[in-house]
């Protein structure tokens, strides 16, 4: 069995779809929703990857280089907003993280 | 001369406003803060209250004893620096004014020098002309006479009579203001310039009822006098509009060169013809019965006596109640036109001068017997004015003025003696002890009751024969009223004499406490017992008899043929008048010196009949009934249905409430979870990838 680009996508998408559930169905931890989006990131990487294998567009994977720099900043930013936030209200539960209301 | 007679008394009244306003200020010097003192100034009159019909019967004894129990021992508030310089100089200007209008009476009553004053300018608009004028023909000048010799009296009186009291400068200020307002009306040259005046002395009562606003009842009997002449003012101001609509002018001159051209124009409103002239005059009219409290609109005057004693004189008995009779004689030209409303006129004035006699047989207050006797006796006066006899009118006035004048202040005085207490069943046996003030109450008694050759002997006998020869549809309704109400009005005021005077004292420490009041009230009493016999005799020529021609002139339009109809009455009926005089007094004599267990028995033998009188023909429970429960219920209605209901619900608030109630609503769907925002996203870039994949790629 050949692997092709169908499989490739498959596990991008099925990627994506954890990040998302791990997004909406998360009650614990905002880490977690953290560890998602890097999730979803992946998945897109995967995408840019298989695409530019096998369309031979080395542009491709120069953008998913890009995204992984962009994901290892928002990650470090992230983090430094979760342990300021720790240290404001005592918890980074995410049933606590309500305040972007009017 | 006129313009210091008219002028002069405004003078003292800014004089007098000015000490009240720096002696308050002087009292509160921080301004707001209102002292109270409840009846600290020793005036316990007897609190009446009115609108719950309560009869006062025993029920207010006990009141009227505390109050004046205190009076003596209370420290008496000091007065306000300057009172006896306002007093002084209101005074003084008034007798100058007296004086000044007894020479324009000899100057223009006589000598025929009738004069128009024009001031300045008022109101320029379009057609409406008004200038400020004054108006000197003998009407006027008559009512000058009135007005001012009352007037200059009672201040005398009051500077006796309210020594007590600290706010005098403000009591003095309205005086002299009610003064100025009354000169304004009866000079008035144009129909606004008279209304000016006519309004003027309406819150110049007002102020004067409420002069002890400590009082409740005062405020309401004040709010009452108020309201009540509004009814009537409503129609003076609408019969205005009517004359300056026919003619185009407010101007009499004007009014009454036009008026004979006016007979048989109608007033077409809302389909219905109505007879201009007629209308109108009942429009005017219904003002005069306003102001002259006649029937129907009668109600403030009784409660009015809540006001102090020389008020009672000078404006509910003397001059202002008369503005009334004054209009219509002004106006006499447009009534001679109009017969129909003649006999309203004299309809009402019938009416009233019966009504009221025949409530004042019962009353027990002796301010509120002498008020329904002036009630009375104006519907005397428009008696005659309805017949056509306008000088006989203004003759009753001229004499009533002296002695009703003079029976209020006499019971002023009374009420001094006794302090403060009203009720003439707590009184008797009082001419041993005020022996001067019972020989002057004696000469206002026969006056009113036409004792012959006393003042009122000849106007009134003077009236009920107008009555009886004038063509008027009522003629014959007014002559048998005004007689019956002769019999009646000596009746009741032989018993305020000898409920007073005579008799065993009932209340044995005020009795031992009367005394004679000081010389300051004994002057102008004796100057109006005076007047209350030489008002009559001297002057009977003048109004009623051959010289009305030579005297009055233009200044009223007499019915031609009243005066020669009035001197045919058949010899039988002409001393009827006197009779039923003596027949009072005797019946008066039998029911309270004699048998003074009469009238008791009478009053228990027919409750009904009884009641009726004391509770004043139930007209206070009927208005309250038919008017001002009504006006309540409907300003209730507004305030909780249209107002809380309506406004609040539905108009500015309500929208405002139904913004917030949505918005309560919206603002759940923000719940400030993360996850529930990028929820929202993917659902939006879900449905707008749905969108470009079946809406713009399908194709």
């Amino acid at each position: 069995m050949t692997i092709g680009l169908g499989h490739y996508l498959a596990v991008g998408a099925i990627l994506f779809t954890l990040g998302i559930l791990g997004i909406f169905l998360n009650r614990k931890n905002i880490i977690v929703i953290l560890m998602s989006i890097e999730l979803i990131l992946l998945s897109v990487n995967v995408n840019l990857v298989a695409f530019s294998t096998f369309l031979g567009d080395i542009v491709g994977q120069v953008f998913a280089l890009l995204v992984l720099t962009v994901a290892a900043a928002e990650a470090a930013i992230g983090l430094a907003v979760l342990v300021v936030y720790f240290r404001n209200r005592g918890s980074i539960a995410v049933e606590d993280v309500n305040l972007m209301k009017g | 001369m006129v313009q210091a007679i008219v002028f002069l008394p405004l003078l003292g009244a800014i004089v007098a406003g000015l000490i009240s306003i720096f002696g308050a200020h002087a009292r509160n010097p921080g301004g707001d803060s209102v002292e109270h003192h409840a009846e600290a100034h020793g005036h316990g009159e007897v609190p009446v209250t009115e609108e719950a019909g309560v009869i006062h019967a025993a029920s207010h004894e006990p009141d009227a004893h505390g109050d004046h129990g205190d009076a003596d021992h209370h420290a008496v508030e000091p007065p306000a620096a300057g009172s006896r310089a306002a007093e002084l100089i209101t005074t003084g200007l008034l007798f100058i004014c007296a004086a000044l209008s007894w020479f324009v009476l000899v100057d223009v009553g006589f000598l025929h020098h009738d004069a128009r004053i024009a001031l300045f300018p008022w109101i320029n608009s379009g057609e409406l002309q008004v200038a400020w004028s004054l108006r000197v023909d003998t009407l006027t000048a008559v009512m000058l006479v009135v007005v001012n010799t009352i007037s200059s009296l009672v201040h005398l009186y009051s500077i006796g009579y309210m020594d007590e009291d600290p706010y005098r400068p403000r009591f003095f200020g309205y005086l002299s203001l009610f003064t100025f307002a009354m000169l304004m009306l009866v000079t008035a040259d144009n129909l606004v310039q008279l209304f000016f005046g006519w309004e003027g002395v309406g819150l110049a009562s007002y102020l004067l009822i409420g002069f002890w606003y400590q009082r409740p009842s005062a405020n309401a009997a004040a709010i009452k006098a108020f309201i009540v002449n509004r009814v009537g003012d409503f129609g003076f101001a609408l019969g205005i509009f009517a004359i300056f609509a026919l003619i185009g002018s407010t101007d009499l001159e004007t009014i009454f060169a036009g008026a004979p051209g006016l007979t048989g124009k109608t007033i077409d409103f809302l389909g219905w013809h109505a007879d201009a002239l007629t209308l109108t005059c009942l429009l005017l009219f219904m003002g005069a019965m306003g102001k002259s409290a006649q029937f129907l609109l009668h109600t403030w005057l009784p409660d009015a006596m809540e006001g102090p004693t020389p008020v009672s004189a000078l404006i509910h008995a003397a001059t202002m109640v008369t503005a009334g009779v004054f209009m219509v004689a002004r106006l006499s030209p447009l009534f001679e036109l109009a017969p129909t409303a003649q006999a309203f006129v004299m309809f009402i004035g019938a009416t009233t001068a019966f009504f009221a006699a025949t409530i004042g047989l019962v009353q027990n207050d002796i301010k509120r017997i002498v008020a329904y006797s002036t009630c009375s006796q104006l519907g005397y006066m428009f008696v005659a004015m309805g017949a056509g006899a306008y000088s006989v009118g203004m003759f009753h006035l001229f004499t009533h003025a002296f002695f009703k004048a003079l029976l209020f202040l006499g019971s002023g005085s009374v009420i001094y003696a006794m302090h403060h207490e009203q009720d003439i069943r707590n009184m008797g046996g009082l001419w041993r002890k005020i022996p001067y003030t019972f020989a002057v109450m004696c000469i206002g008694t026969l006056a009113l009751t036409g004792f012959p050759l006393f003042a009122g002997y000849f106007s009134k006998d003077a009236i009920i024969e107008s009555a009886y020869a004038s063509h008027n549809p009522f003629s014959t309704y007014a002559y048998l009223l005004t007689v019956g109400a002769a019999g009646l009005t000596s009746f009741y005021s032989w018993r305020l004499i000898f409920k007073t005077f005579f008799g065993e004292p009932h209340d044995e420490e005020h009795y031992e406490a009367a005394h004679e009041s000081p010389l300051w009230m004994l002057i102008p009493i004796g100057v109006l017992a005076a007047g209350s016999i030489l008002a009559g005799f001297p002057f009977k020529g003048l109004f009623a008899g051959h010289g009305v021609e030579e005297f009055f002139r233009d200044s009223v339009k007499m019915n031609p043929h009243i005066l020669e109809d009035m001197e045919n009455m058949p010899a039988l009926l002409a001393p009827l008048p006197f009779v039923m005089m003596a027949l009072g007094l005797l019946v008066s004599y039998i029911f309270y010196i004699q048998r003074p267990y009469l009238p008791v028995n009478l009053a228990e033998q027919q409750p009904m009949l009884y009641q009726f009188l004391l509770n004043k023909w139930y007209f206070d429970e009927l208005y309250d009934l038919i008017l001002v429960r009504p006006a309540k219920w409907i300003g209730r209605f507004l305030w909780k249905v249209g107002d809380g209901y309506l406004i609040d619900g539905l108009g500015p608030d309500g929208v405002s409430a139904r913004v917030l109630d949505v918005t309560r609503n919206v603002v759940k769907i923000q719940t400030g979870y993360l996850y529930h925002y990028a929820f929202a996203m993917l659902i939006g870039v879900a449905g707008l990838i749905t969108w470009f994949m079946f809406g713009f790629g399908g194709q």
